[in-house]
């Protein structure tokens, strides 16, 4: 059934699509298409194989469900990388965070210039932890549309460089800890670091939903909870 | 898929034989989404889910005889006056269940 492809390309968080005939003559029969136009396996029919290849391109993939392709019932997985969150600052909420979005299925990166901070003792738990300015990370690594960066380190030196790649970025989502005040003074520095107010204005600020909590662990339960509703499409990416 | 690979990992390590069931097709109000995959070893373990907890006994069983004889099956559950209370979906809806052995 082409596990060990599937299995290696989700794990290196490829796009994938899976066609698996679900019609009785053909039953279980699997092809494993990549974007790149690669594939594997076949569903036994030339015709079938040929449509199958040609419904995932670079462009477009298609929707996970059943359907009717040359007459016969096949049923499309469609495997999208991991959403990724990058959390800039190894601070106490950033623990509890990293919990919570491992749990709710998002790939965990936490970057912190400061080493006392960002250690391995603090974030057993992260997919990865580096030691790094975080605009010089951020700026390294590739950040896409399914990319949510949270900034809390309280410090306008690491957040503000770091702010700025990822709002230029485009990413999904991004939101920075900080009361109104600590916020219009970021606001300010960002529009005198040139930029665009469309940009500033995507900011989530003040972060997280509005759950009333003080404590590290239900700020971090906001958050989460803030990038979940983006995830589906509850809340804009740019704050409503 | 995801959610079921450590435990599918750590189950084939063991030499132990893996089906996986995939919710194909859904309708009504169902719990689990298109692609939600429950995974199955020779020796009952499960991982992961198909439906809120109404199907997940019928699958296990009908994913034994898919160990054995490698044998894909395409299973369907729905709500009905008679099926409500044996494997029916309580939660109502309709659901149907790809099971396929893993061989490779």
């Amino acid at each position: 059934m082409g596990f060990e492809s599937l299995r290696r390309s989700l794990l290196a968080g490829e796009r994938v699509v899976a066609f698996t005939r679900a019609d009785d003559g053909g039953l279980g029969a699997r092809m494993l298409v990549w974007p790149d136009g690669r594939a594997e396996g076949a569903l036994g029919e030339a015709a079938l194989d040929r449509e199958a290849l040609a419904l995932v391109t670079a462009a477009t993939l298609p929707a996970t469900g059943l359907r009717e392709i040359e007459g016969v019932e096949v049923f499309i997985e469609t495997y999208e990388p991991l959403p990724q969150l990058f959390i800039v600052g190894a601070v106490h909420v950033a623990i509890h965070l990293v919990h919570f979005a491992r749990r709710l299925g998002f790939r965990t990166v936490v970057v912190d210039a400061r080493s006392a901070f960002a250690t391995a003792e603090r974030f057993p738990h992260a997919d990865e932890l580096v030691v790094e300015w975080p605009s010089d990370y951020l700026a390294r690594v590739p950040l896409h549309a399914n990319t949510y960066c949270v900034f809390l380190t309280h410090d306008e030196k690491l957040d503000n460089p770091a702010l700025q790649v990822a709002l230029e970025a485009g990413v999904r989502y991004v939101g920075a800890l900080g009361s109104s005040r600590t916020h219009a003074k970021r606001v300010a520095a960002l529009r005198e670091a040139g930029l665009a107010d469309e940009l500033i204005d995507r900011i989530h600020a003040p972060i997280g939903l509005d759950l009333g909590g003080r404590k590290p662990e239900e700020i971090a339960m906001a958050i989460a909870a803030e990038l979940v509703a983006v995830r589906n499409g509850r809340q804009a990416a740019g704050k409503p | 898929m995801l959610d079921i690979l450590p435990d599918v990992d750590r189950w084939r390590a063991d030499g132990r034989r893996v089906a996986v069931a995939t919710v194909i097709r859904t309708v009504g109000s169902s719990p689990r989404p298109l692609g939600s995959k429950m995974a199955v070893s020779d020796t009952g373990s499960i991982a992961g889910s198909v439906s809120g907890g109404c199907i997940e006994g019928a699958v296990i069983e009908e994913a034994q005889s898919v160990l054995e004889d490698g044998l894909p099956k395409r299973l369907s559950y729905g709500i009905s006056d008679e099926q409500a209370w044996s494997v029916g979906l309580t939660c109502g809806g309709e659901v149907e269940v790809l099971v396929e052995r893993i061989d490779g």
